[in-house]
């Protein structure tokens, strides 16, 4: 049995579920961050396997960009929260509702 | 000389400047004699320059300054013709004569140095008015005399009156200058160019009589406003509100005679509308009347003469109507010297009772007065017209030329008569309750003679009004003006006297009916001497009560007129504004607030909250491409 | 079927990584467990021949990018198991119910046609040289604009680590 990008895609889907999942059932700012780079994951198998497909490395270049923009987004992320932190002592979202109409 | 005829218009303008920026620095009298001095000097340069035409060898001049609106011929040029020469001459002689009174009757003001500046930004403007070259500037100085009068109306703004008076002034003047300026318009469509020289050139050539009668008329509305004649009288009398020297200077010898000057310089354009000329001698007639029966009744020294300025700018309304350009210029001339000595007069003996300007509680000032009262006895005889005093010779010559033309100005000259009746009247009137009988003072008041500052100008008009009258008298000279204004009216058939005997009859008629006048006055009020005024001020019953109360002119006004558009104002400012305009954007606000306030708890504040609606926004457009089969 | 095992292997592995991320309460254990996926992946972008990309995977993402995760965990004291009872209400359903329809609807687009683009004959060469060939000609100026964004990203980094909100209120 051969393994086409179908499977790839549909595994992908699944890790993005799951990802999008955690996004909204923790309430833990990092485990949410850490859902957000499942997410990004996700995409990048889909980028590669359709890459491969198709006989195209463009693919494997998005996979490239979108690592940059995940790693910085991880480090700025990473700093706000702890900024939050100090101030707030505490990593859960919950608490941050000082936006409530 | 000529070239740089400029530099009259420019020293008192330089002086305005300078004391505008310096003036309130400057220590009293300083303003006053800088402001002096530059109109001063400018009446010596003028007289200079005029000298050519004393010797009747000069000639009509055009000074190109630089171009301002030059499509419109309306560039900045100045015209130096005998006309102007005159009128710059009488601008600039009785205007430094008041601006030298002034120094000493703003003594003591808050503040003196800014009214020096109003003054000698009015003599520039109203030399710019009598210098122009061309219908554009002439607007120009005309709009500025009317700013200057507004600001020296208002001089004394503390008081809500003068405030008033100053608004109203100029509120009824925008009426007059919006005919003035129609009347521009259609010059400009018809010439193509405002300029004198053009316009005024056989204006037969280019327009028909209909058109000059259109055109005539609308700037008679715009002189009516300025010179203060039927409709557009009725500022006038308020307009004493100011300081006295501003009512001698601006509403009685010089800005409200600018519509005559403006009549006279148009004369060819007149010429050829006789309906409009008509129209204008017979507002003169009604006018004259009209304001001097109101005069009749006056208790304020200054309203008096404010309805008597009225009444002789009638009559010099009537002469340019009549076709005596001369006459009018030459009353004009005369009513400038003695219309400013009464003021002055006035003014003097306003300052020695200390601010009292009822004649009522007036009389018996001619012992304590002395040098005011015979300068004012001298206005007096001038204006009632006694020969050989200035007023006699200027307003026969109008009246003889009216009772010369025939027809339906022999009935103005009728009206013109019955005018020189109650003048002499009022005006002796006036002479008796304020310096004659027994004193009727209020307690606490000392008079005093007014200082030298005062009664030198007072002297120096009072012998222009005894002796200028002779300038064109037909004996025992030549007419010398006439002579002398001859280059301004070539082109223009003007009317004159009568020849023959007629002339001495109805200049016997004449004075006869004013001594008669004065006479009845004098009796009339010799009886009233008392310190109770009930005699001198009966009360007024029937007609007199309408005398008494100007005809209730400014009632019907205030409500024909003020009290709809006060209305029109009052629901634009508080329903269609406040109401209709603010309600509706007030409902917009509302309902935006109201939206919000439903929308309000779909801001949980919860990020997760957030995430799971953007979530659900991915399904959406997943469901999208399902349904439309993109997959 | 060497590549059926290792999908099979691996993808049980992801799944699992993930699932442990988002349902373990001690934020270490969930870190541990993306960590897993994340060498997955690795795994499969080296079976679609994506040497490079496999290699920067696990140097960048598994090495770096987890590591400053689980620093931070560290840092902020949070390596404890946490509550995860939910307290907004419908949140946890709304999360299931969305990411059901999500799986479902995924479903449907693919059981039409995953993927409609013919196979290509050839595999693409994921080496470095042919990366570092794109990188510098077609992609060369995007390629310049990341330096730009990480740049930004680590002064950012830096000034919102620098404030110290008790210090900037003792100042006042």
């Amino acid at each position: 049995m051969e393994v086409t990008a179908g499977w790839y895609l549909a595994l992908g889907a699944l890790l993005f579920v799951i990802g999008a999942s955690g996004m909204l059932l923790r309430r833990n700012a990092l485990v949410m961050f850490m859902s957000i780079e499942l997410m990004l994951n996700a995409v990048n198998l889909t980028f590669v396997a359709i890459g491969r497909h198709v006989g195209d490395l463009n693919g494997q270049v998005a996979v490239f960009f979108v690592m940059v923009v995940a790693a910085a987004e991880v480090v700025v992320g990473l700093a706000i929260m702890i900024a939050v932190f100090r101030r707030r002592a505490s990593a859960s979202v919950d608490d941050l509702a000082m936006l409530k109409g | 000389m000529v070239d740089y005829i400029w530099i009259v218009i420019a020293l008192p303008l330089a002086g305005a400047v300078f004391l505008h920026f310096f003036g309130s620095r400057l220590r009293e009298p300083l303003p006053g004699v800088i402001a002096t001095s530059t109109i001063g000097l400018g009446f010596i340069y003028a007289l200079i320059a005029t000298a050519d035409f004393f010797a009747g060898t000069g000639e009509a001049e055009t000074v190109h300054l630089f171009d301002w609106i030059a499509p419109l011929g309306a560039n900045a040029e100045l015209l130096w013709d005998p006309l102007s020469a005159i009128m710059t001459l009488t601008v600039t002689g009785v205007g430094a004569l008041i601006h030298l009174y002034s120094i000493g009757y703003m003594h003591g003001d808050a503040r003196y140095g800014r009214f020096f500046t109003y003054l000698n930004f009015f003599a520039a403007s109203m030399l710019i008015l009598v210098l122009a070259d061309n219908f554009g500037l002439l607007f120009v100085g005309w709009e500025l005399v009317g700013l200057s009068s507004y600001l020296l109306i208002s001089f004394w703004f503390h008081k809500p009156s003068a405030a008033a008076a100053g608004k109203k002034a100029f509120v009824v003047n925008r009426i007059g200058d919006v005919g003035f300026l129609i009347g521009l318009m259609l010059i400009l469509a018809e010439f193509s160019t405002l300029t004198y020289g053009t316009v005024l050139e056989e204006p037969a050539r280019v327009i028909t009589t209909g058109m000059a009668t259109a055109i005539t008329l609308m700037l008679v509305l715009g002189a009516a406003g300025k010179s203060a004649q039927i409709p557009l009288y009725f500022w006038l009398p308020d307009a004493m509100e100011g300081p006295t020297p501003v009512s001698a200077l601006i509403h009685a010898a010089t800005m409200v005679t600018a519509g005559v000057y403006m009549v006279a310089r148009t004369a060819a354009l007149f010429e050829l509308a006789s309906f409009s000329a008509a129209a204008v001698a017979t507002i003169g007639a009604f006018t004259a009347l009209f304001a001097a029966s109101i005069a009749l009744k006056q208790r304020d020294i200054k309203r008096v003469l404010a309805y008597s300025t009225i009444s002789q700018l009638g009559y010099m309304f009537l002469a340019v109507g009549t076709g005596a350009y001369v006459a009018g210029i030459f009353h004009l001339f005369t009513h400038a010297f003695f219309k400013a000595l009464l003021f002055l007069g006035s003014g003097s003996v306003i300052h020695a009772m200390g601010g009292e300007q009822d004649i009522a509680k007036m009389g018996g000032l001619r012992k304590i007065m002395p040098v005011t009262h015979f300068t004012m006895a001298v206005g007096w005889l001038a204006i009632i017209g006694i020969p050989p005093l200035a007023g006699f010779w200027s307003k026969d010559e109008i009246l003889a030329i009216a009772f010369g033309e025939g027809g339906w100005f022999t009935f103005l000259w009728v009206i013109g008569l019955i005018t020189a009746l109650l003048t002499a009247v009022y005006m002796t009137r006036w002479m008796y309750l304020t310096f004659w009988g027994e004193a009727r003072w209020e307690d606490g008041v000392h008079p005093h003679e007014s200082p030298a500052v005062m009664t030198a100008p007072l002297l120096a008009l009072a012998v222009g009004s005894a002796g200028l009258g002779l300038l064109n008298t037909p004996w025992p000279f030549k007419p010398a003006l006439e002579h002398f204004l001859e280059p301004s009216f070539e082109a223009i058939k003007m009317a004159h006297i009568p020849s023959g005997s007629t002339p001495w009859i109805l200049a016997a008629v004449s004075i006869l009916t004013a001594a008669a006048g004065a006479w009845f006055a004098y009796r009339k009020y010799q009886g009233a001497d008392a310190f109770d005024i009930a005699p001198v001020m009966p009360r007024r019953t029937g007609v007199w009560r309408w005398v008494g109360n100007a005809y209730y002119v400014d009632d019907i006004i205030g409500n024909l007129i003020v009290l709809p558009g006060k209305l029109v104002a009052a629901w634009t400012a508080f329903v269609l504004d406040s109401e209709i305009i603010d309600g509706s954007v007030r409902a917009v606000g509302g309902g935006v607030r109201r939206i919000g306030g439903w929308l309000r708890p779909i801001q949980t504040g919860f990020t997760r909250n957030y995430a799971a609606v953007t979530f659900a926004g991915v399904v959406g457009l997943l469901l999208w491409f399902v349904t439309r089969g993109v997959g | 079927m060497a590549e059926l095992v290792l999908f099979i292997v691996f993808g049980i592995i992801a799944v699992v990584g993930g699932l442990a991320m988002v349902l373990h309460p001690n934020p270490v254990h969930g870190a541990l467990g993306l960590m897993a996926t994340m060498l997955s992946l690795a795994v499969f972008y080296v079976v679609n021949s994506g040497h490079f990309i496999a290699a920067v995977q696990v140097v960048v993402y598994a090495g770096a990018v987890m590591t400053l995760f689980l620093f931070v965990i560290m840092l902020i004291g949070v390596d404890k198991s946490e509550n995860l009872e939910e307290r907004l209400p419908l949140q946890r359903q709304l999360a299931i119910g969305l990411g059901v329809a999500f799986l479902v609807m995924i479903a449907l687009i693919g059981g039409n046609a995953w993927i409609t683009a013919p196979q290509a004959a050839t595999e693409p060469n994921g080496s470095v040289e042919a990366i570092a060939d794109l990188l510098f000609t077609e992609w060369l100026l995007p390629f310049e604009v990341t330096t730009l964004l990480l740049i930004i990203a680590s002064v950012g980094a830096v000034a919102l680590a620098q404030f110290d909100p008790r210090k900037r209120e003792e100042e006042e």
